[in-house]
């Protein structure tokens, strides 16, 4: 078994606590119940199904710590891991910066667990395998795509009082589409925590139009273009920004967050008054855990209010040291927006490039975060409000600080995640003035 | 180095170090694997191989791994973590109804083994009703029962905490004292302790060795609000804790100065000139964009071959088993017949698995084929690719080239990069020599930002250390550099790589592929190479 109800995983947290002698413990049980499946070239390659579950036992003597984690849960088995973690801890260092367990927190619990989505089975994974491969096979188009989806739940306890626990779901499904002769590709993505929002048959439907009409692309010569990304093209740039916007690095000069002559730019108008960001655990479409890593209680914050940066992340030593109040670290971003849909925008524009999606995103310059990337399965050339013809996949190299000033028009937000991200994001697709697209990709 | 998932930072924010989070776990002493000896993993893996058959498999292999994984994370003088991980268990593939199945489990038991041996079965024949064509498996001799070590000297793992916490506060010490803002330096440690038996008769036990210790210098200019970094100069190797002991014999001084290294580092003199290398960065001119003949270090090139040769010769790619994550490759099978031009006839790239120190050195891979070296590109011509014993007979191969590789026993083994490298020159040429035909040129240093698009044609690199070169001479450090490249006319574009005297490794520690994600160690060896006509791009911005 590795998925635990409330009461039982407080027994075994508690065990945990009651076991060790250090000066302080944190427990935390964590365990999942997912799997997964596979395919290409219109072809089941793998499926798998992963359960697991583990505690994880942090115990403090003064300022060192040790953690052990163990996946056995019998009475000799917590035991054996508290002392792990002891022994740990007479071994470590003295840390500096050591901070005290976490005071009791109140936690209001987030719509973040879907009974459907718990309940999937090999079957439906399947089906989602053969809803994407049968109109690929019909058509002369070669699927490729994947589909993980799971339960998990979290439980965690101190020494101090403090308690939580809550469930989760999550299903995430990619799928490429490239027309079998090569000269076509097109994807589609959904991120959701209840599948019974997820139609197959459906989203197939946009790879399919996308693989197909960008069959023949022309070449456009690189250079600043006005673009429309849409909501999975800005999500991997924006939630790359996000590592600069940590307090301890800005204050210490090494973000572009950072201020000329020392300290932040908390407060300062840095992008077009448009840009509201926020992070809400309880978003009815976008819920995540009311704790972070830490066990801090999260809390419905402002991140960027207008184009203001409204907020930077203070760790609990940054916090105390600055005298700042630490609050839990945003577990999902959700950008402000409208009512228009990508197509809307499309609609209003007179010369532009629509952006499907961008891919392998690195940072070029921590000072500006400069970023280069890609853009992947469908680009197209939109002239007088509608799309004339497929273009080359680009090359970018942007800064989403400079990407969020050139706004002229925000649509309506969509859930979406980003490649590389842990954030769950309500990101809606923008058209953006000026892109810098610096050089062209054969790639298909 | 890829991507993905995985990825975390340590907390050194924008430009920090991105860590993968492995799965593992601090188990008790008394509850390690360790204790089973070989005789003991051999009952479980016949159990397994038994219970397949009798199940109806074809063919069965078993890894039964113990990975152990050290990291000790540092900031100037503090330690931040200290964190060893141990993951054990049994991964079960099958061949049912012509199709794979797999399993894995954690509880090393006759009877859990046995179970999990039937569930992969069971997914095969449940996965056969939708395969297309069944599996063909190129055929492997069994070897019986063999072992394998990679040949370290000191295993990293019995180097006390102590020590290397010594090491690396001594190491962010000197940094700070050649001035230095701040500097995060890390060391890895990873032993990967493999059984692997099958159907063939196979009996493998093999013990396997990694060490990585990268680090990063900041200097701010607090006036200017500007700052910059300078990273190691290390390569990640399949070393022990040897690598680090930094031997005369083994430092290069190249002619723009920088010391690198060949098969041992010397950290803290890395990380004093890194500190005053990031101070000079501060104030170097900014690049004017344009053409400039390239002149890169192996430091350098390592990044640039794995990207755009290592990646798109991996046959799955090429056949289109990896399009929804990584990408396909443009070097399709039809280049491969018409004997396409990858690079100049300077360019000749090897893979192989056996190359003493290097990350990928293995005896066998994870399907029990014996490792070897092989030609990708012979004097510029594309002749081979990488593949696994599913996918040889699609060559006319008649064996598999041993590129098998799975990150933990519940991963499910598959292609992944054999070490891709740069053969030197064959005639006498060190990069003294090499840069007094240079008038115009940069001469990079280091590994920085990387990034290619998902056919492998179009790519971006940075670097660590810029110096403009004027007739032959370096003149002065530049910054703000990245080259961009179409990969066939880059390649096309080596004019001359300096002789073996000047060949190093460099190394990706954790390069991603699959869903779900797996990591893997490659090295990739080179001399110095010139590149002539390359494409710069200033990258310099300003937020107002």
């Amino acid at each position: 078994m590795t998925i635990y109800s409330e009461q039982d995983a407080k027994a075994i947290l508690d065990k945990a606590i009651k076991a060790s002698k250090a000066d302080e413990c944190t427990a935390t049980l964590s365990g999942s119940n997912g799997g997964n499946i596979r395919y290409a070239l219109n072809s089941v390659s793998t499926s798998g199904h992963v359960s697991d579950c583990d505690l994880a036992v942090e115990v403090a003597f003064g300022k060192r710590t040790g953690t052990a984690t163990i996946n056995s849960f019998d009475d000799a088995s917590i035991e054996a891991v508290v002392r792990r973690a002891e022994e740990l801890a007479k071994l470590a260092p003295e840390n500096p910066e050591f901070m005290p367990a976490i005071d009791k927190q109140t936690y209001k619990a987030s719509d973040t667990f879907a009974q459907k989505t718990a309940d999937i089975a090999p079957e439906y994974r399947a089906s989602v395998a053969a809803a994407c491969i049968e109109p690929c096979r019909k058509d002369k188009l070669t699927a490729a795509g994947f589909l993980e989806d799971g339960q998990e739940f979290s439980a965690i306890a101190n020494s101090k009082g403090n308690f939580g626990y809550q469930k989760s779901t999550s299903m995430d499904f990619t799928c490429t589409v490239r027309t079998d002769d090569g000269k076509g590709s097109g994807w589609v993505a959904r991120n959701l925590g209840d599948v019974s929002k997820f139609d197959a048959k459906s989203d197939i439907q946009t790879a399919i139009q996308k693989a197909k009409g960008s069959v023949d692309a022309k070449a456009l010569e690189p250079g600043k273009y006005t673009v429309i990304m849409e909501p999975a093209a800005t999500a991997g740039l924006i939630s790359f920004m996000m590592f600069g916007f940590d307090a301890r690095q800005a204050d210490e000069g090494r973000s572009f967050l950072s201020k000329k002559g020392g300290g932040n730019k908390l407060g300062e108008k840095l992008f077009d008054e448009r840009v509201s960001i926020h992070a809400d655990p309880w978003h009815p479409e976008a819920a995540v855990l009311p704790w972070d890593g830490e066990g801090l209680a999260r809390e419905r914050t402002s991140i960027v209010d207008k184009g203001k940066v409204d907020y930077l992340h203070y760790s609990r030593y940054w916090a105390q040291k600055q005298g700042k109040r630490a609050v839990g670290q945003p577990g999902n971003l959700i950008m402000a927006g409208g009512d228009k849909s990508t197509m809307d925008l499309v609609r209003g524009t007179k010369k532009g490039v629509l952006v499907t999606r961008t891919w392998y995103i690195r940072l070029v310059d921590p000072q500006t975060v400069l970023l280069t990337g890609l853009t992947r399965d469908g680009t197209f050339y939109i002239e007088d409000g509608e799309i004339k013809y497929p273009i080359k996949n680009f090359r970018f190299n942007e800064s989403p600080a400079i990407m969020l000033n050139n706004i002229e028009e925000i649509g309506k937000p969509v859930r979406v995640k980003g490649d590389e991200s842990s954030f769950i994001m309500m990101v809606p697709p923008m058209k953006i003035r000026d892109f810098t697209f610096s050089s062209l990709s054969d790639a298909v | 180095m890829d991507r993905r998932d995985f990825l975390k930072l340590t907390g050194a924010g924008l430009g920090g170090l991105m860590l993968p989070a492995f799965a593992g776990r601090v188990i008790a002493a008394e509850q390690l694997l360790s204790k089973l000896d070989v005789g003991t993993k051999k009952k479980l893996a016949d159990v397994a191989l038994q219970a397949a058959k009798a199940g109806g498999a074809k063919y069965c292999d078993v890894r039964i791994g113990r990975y152990l994984r050290q990291f000790v994370v540092t900031r100037e003088d503090k330690v931040q973590n200290v964190v060893n991980t141990e993951s054990c268990g049994i991964g079960i593939r099958v061949i049912a109804n012509g199709t794979w199945g797999f399993a894995a489990t954690s509880e090393l038991t006759p009877d859990a083994v046995a179970k999990a041996a039937k569930q992969a079965v069971a997914i095969a024949k449940a996965n056969s009703k939708v395969q297309a064509k069944p599996v063909e498996l190129a055929p492997v001799k069994g070897v019986g029962e063999v072992s394998w070590a990679t040949p370290i000297v000191k295993n990293a793992m019995a180097v006390p905490i102590k020590d290397k916490v010594d090491l690396l506060l001594g190491v962010n010490a000197d940094a700070m004292k050649a001035g230095a803002s701040f500097i995060n330096s890390i060391l890895f440690a990873v032993n990967e302790q493999k059984y692997f038996a099958s159907t063939d008769g196979s009996y493998i036990d093999q013990d396997v060795h990694r060490i990585w210790a990268p680090m990063q210098v900041t200097a701010v200019d607090k006036g200017t609000g500007k700052f910059r970094i300078r990273a190691g100069l290390s390569a990640p190797r399949g070393m022990g804790f040897e690598y680090l002991d930094g031997k005369k014999e083994d430092k290069v001084e190249l002619p723009c100065g920088a010391t690198l290294y060949r098969d041992s580092y010397d950290m803290r003199e890395d990380a004093i000139a890194a500190a005053k290398q990031a101070k000079e960065k501060l104030t170097a001119q900014s690049v004017k964009p344009g053409k400039y003949d390239l002149m890169l270090d192996p430091s350098h090139t390592w990044l640039t071959i794995h990207e755009s040769v290592g990646h798109p010769t991996e046959l799955d790619r090429v056949l289109g088993y990896e399009a929804n994550y990584a990408g396909t490759s443009f070097a399709t099978l039809d280049k491969w017949r018409d004997k396409f031009k990858y690079g100049s006839d300077k360019v000749t790239i090897t893979a192989d698995k056996i190359a003493k120190g290097t990350l990928g050195a293995v005896g066998y891979d994870d399907e029990g084929v014996k490792t070897g070296k092989w030609d990708l590109i012979k004097d510029g011509v594309l002749v081979n690719y990488q593949v696994i014993r599913d996918q040889a007979h699609i060559l006319g191969l008649k064996a598999s080239q041993g590129c098998c590789y799975a990150d933990s026993w519940s991963s499910v083994q598959f292609q992944r990069m054999a070490n891709v490298s740069l053969q030197p020159g064959k005639d006498k040429l060190t990069p003294n020599e090499m840069i007094k035909d240079i008038e115009n040129g940069i001469y990079i240093v280091g590994d920085g930002s990387f990034s290619i698009d998902q056919q492998r044609y179009n790519a971006q690199f940075g670097g660590q250390l810029f110096y403009e070169i004027k007739n032959g001479k370096v003149t002065q450090p530049i910054e703000d550099v990245a080259y961009q490249i179409r990969t066939p006319e880059f390649w096309n574009s080596c004019v001359a790589v300096c002789d073996e005297s000047d060949f190093r490794y460099g190394g990706s520690f954790f390069d991603g592929k699959g869903q779900p994600g797996q990591v893997s160690a490659v090295s990739h060896g080179s001399s110095t190479a010139r590149f002539n006509g390359a494409n710069v791009i200033n990258t310099a911005r300003s937020l107002g």
